[in-house]
């Protein structure tokens, strides 16, 4: 898999490490009622789809920069990649 | 039909005329006590123990291909009961002496091989987690022996003892681990379950549930639809889409796992090495081939193939293990989706839908699981209680704070 890196054009996936979900972004508010409920959620469950599947990768072997991958699950096609903090910050700002 | 030598020497005399298929190829009915989704060794084990120790009736397995077409007829073959925690040893030795006497019950040659395994260390700090694993392996009936250079060197003396970075220091034999004929685990198993009147219903797949009022009613599938009194789900790498179809999200992932067969060679490696420096493992099969395989791709996947990064990776340690192995020439290489869960232990439980059960999160160990598997995922699914050997199982455990973590790594399923 060649993963385009928005900064340093296409790079080999060898050069990255993987984490998961990109969900992982999404950190839940420690301060809710709910908050244990929200957390096993957020770091045990995974939609584990097969198909569209937005995923951090780490640029371990090149500029250590955060990664969100749109990737194909069936056929590993790459559909989009965003720096991670660019995705974060997008996020924060629609709340 | 009974399988014996003299059967055997009776059909070689008159042309292997008189046998007969070994399971019946059935169209499915409107409604079964249990159906068990997935025919797979787990589901397969699942509907045979169902109906020979636990009294089942109306039993029915949907496979949406072929039997035996999932990881039970991709995996390495390697059966072992060698794990260290509380929540997993007595469930895997209990999985052990099922194996011990599988090929009796089922009255079918599964080939199975108890041709010791050795997980090498190469360090002071492995051997000594290799001698408390041993420990808690005896505790819990299994076998272990810590081997120090010279005696796995009697062994196996063609590995690169002296490698600079990872020196063998020896390691720990399971001599009652080994291997089994994939393959002849799911049909021997199926047969065993046809026999008894389950029916093994293939090319149907399971496309949804309908559940009312917090129970399920039964199936909808590619064949229509099907009622049950209990469904059972065991589909392995595809535990997550099957589940999402009765709304829930499951503590698993799925990712794909490499493995390799070398050309057919003389008898060469007598029993199964784990690399304890590298993400590699290799045994022989009986028609000669090296089976070895390492590490999961580490990208989520439902591809039943992998990419060239392991490849190298594995070929790489295997090399650096077994210099020789640089001279045979690589037949074929495949993949298998697996259903890798949080703490890398799996799930016997009931769900919050009444009626419906799940077996799944097996990773990449639930083959040496089967039998077990299968006779523990009957007791939940016709008394509403897990078997005594299998308690930690369950899909709470991450809420409860009670998570089998045999590696110590964390809630990231491409660590374990
Ligand atoms: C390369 C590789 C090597 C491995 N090596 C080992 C090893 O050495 N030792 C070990 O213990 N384990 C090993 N494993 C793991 C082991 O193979 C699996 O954990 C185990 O086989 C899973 O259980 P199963 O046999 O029931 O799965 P499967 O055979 O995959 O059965 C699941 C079945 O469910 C069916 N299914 C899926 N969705 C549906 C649906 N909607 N409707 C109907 N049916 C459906 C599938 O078609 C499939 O046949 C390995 C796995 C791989 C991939």
């Amino acid at each position: 898999m060649i993963i385009n890196h928005p900064l340093l054009g296409p790079r080999d996936a060898q050069e990255f490490t993987y984490l998961g979900d990109a969900s992982l972004l999404d950190r839940p508010d420690w301060q809710v009622p709910d908050a244990a409920q929200a957390f096993h959620d957020y770091l045990y469950l995974r939609d584990n789809p097969a198909g569209d599947h937005r995923e951090l990768w780490f640029h371990e072997q090149g500029d250590r920069s955060w990664l969100v991958v749109t990737r194909n699950t069936l056929t590993h096609e790459i559909l989009n990649v965003e720096l991670a903090r660019d995705v974060a910050k997008a996020r924060r700002a629609a709340q | 039909m009974r399988y014996s030598a003299l059967r055997l020497i009776k059909e070689a005399v008159t042309g292997h005329k008189g046998w007969t298929p070994q399971w019946r190829d059935v169209a499915p009915q409107d409604h079964y006590d249990y159906v068990i989704i997935g025919g797979g060794g787990h589901g397969l084990a699942t509907a045979y123990y169902l109906a020979k120790e636990f009294g089942g009736a109306r039993i029915a397995v949907l496979e949406k291909g072929w039997i035996g077409g999932g990881n039970v007829g991709r995996n390495t073959t390697i059966i072992r009961s060698n794990y260290l925690l509380d929540g997993n040893e007595p469930f895997y030795e209990f999985s052990l002496k099922l194996w011990e006497g599988l090929e009796q019950d089922l009255n079918y040659n599964a080939m199975v091989s108890q041709r010791g395994i050795l997980n090498l260390v190469h360090t002071d700090a492995q051997r000594d987690a290799a001698r408390r694993r041993g420990n808690a392996m005896i505790l819990n009936g299994s076998d272990a022996e810590l081997l120090d250079t010279e005696g796995v060197r009697k062994l196996y003396p063609f590995l690169n003892f002296d490698n600079a970075r990872f020196p063998i220091k020896g390691g720990l034999l399971h001599r009652r681990g080994g291997t089994v004929r994939h393959d002849a685990v799911a049909w021997g198993y199926a047969r065993g379950a046809d026999s008894r009147g389950v029916d093994i219903i293939q090319n149907c797949e399971v496309t949804g549930f309908r559940i009312e009022n917090g129970k399920v009613l039964g199936v909808e599938t590619s064949r229509g639809y099907i009622g049950a009194k209990k469904v059972g789900v065991s589909v392995a790498g595809s535990s997550s889409r099957v589940m999402a179809q009765a709304g829930m999200r499951l503590p698993i992932e799925s990712h794909v796992l490499q493995a390799f067969v070398s050309e057919g060679l003389k008898p060469f490696i007598p029993g199964v090495i784990t690399y304890g420096a590298g993400h590699f493992y290799c045994s022989q099969s009986d028609k000669g081939g090296l089976v070895f395989g390492g590490d999961i791709d580490m990208y989520n996947t439902y591809a039943q193939r992998g990419n060239l990064p392991v490849v190298e990776d594995v070929i790489e340690s295997g090399m650096s293990l077994i210099p020789a192995l640089g001279r045979a020439r690589l037949l074929r290489s495949w993949g298998g989706i697996m259903d890798m869960s949080m703490d890398g232990s799996p799930f016997i439980d009931k769900t919050h839908i009444e009626g419906l059960y799940f077996n799944g999160g097996w990773c990449y160990g639930g083959f040496k699981a089967t039998p077990a598997a299968g006779f523990c995922f009957a007791h939940l699914l016709k008394t509403d209680r897990p078997h005594e050997t299998a308690t930690a199982y369950r899909l709470d455990r991450f809420m409860t704070g009670h998570m089998i973590d045999e590696k110590g790594q964390g809630a990231q399923p491409n660590l374990h």
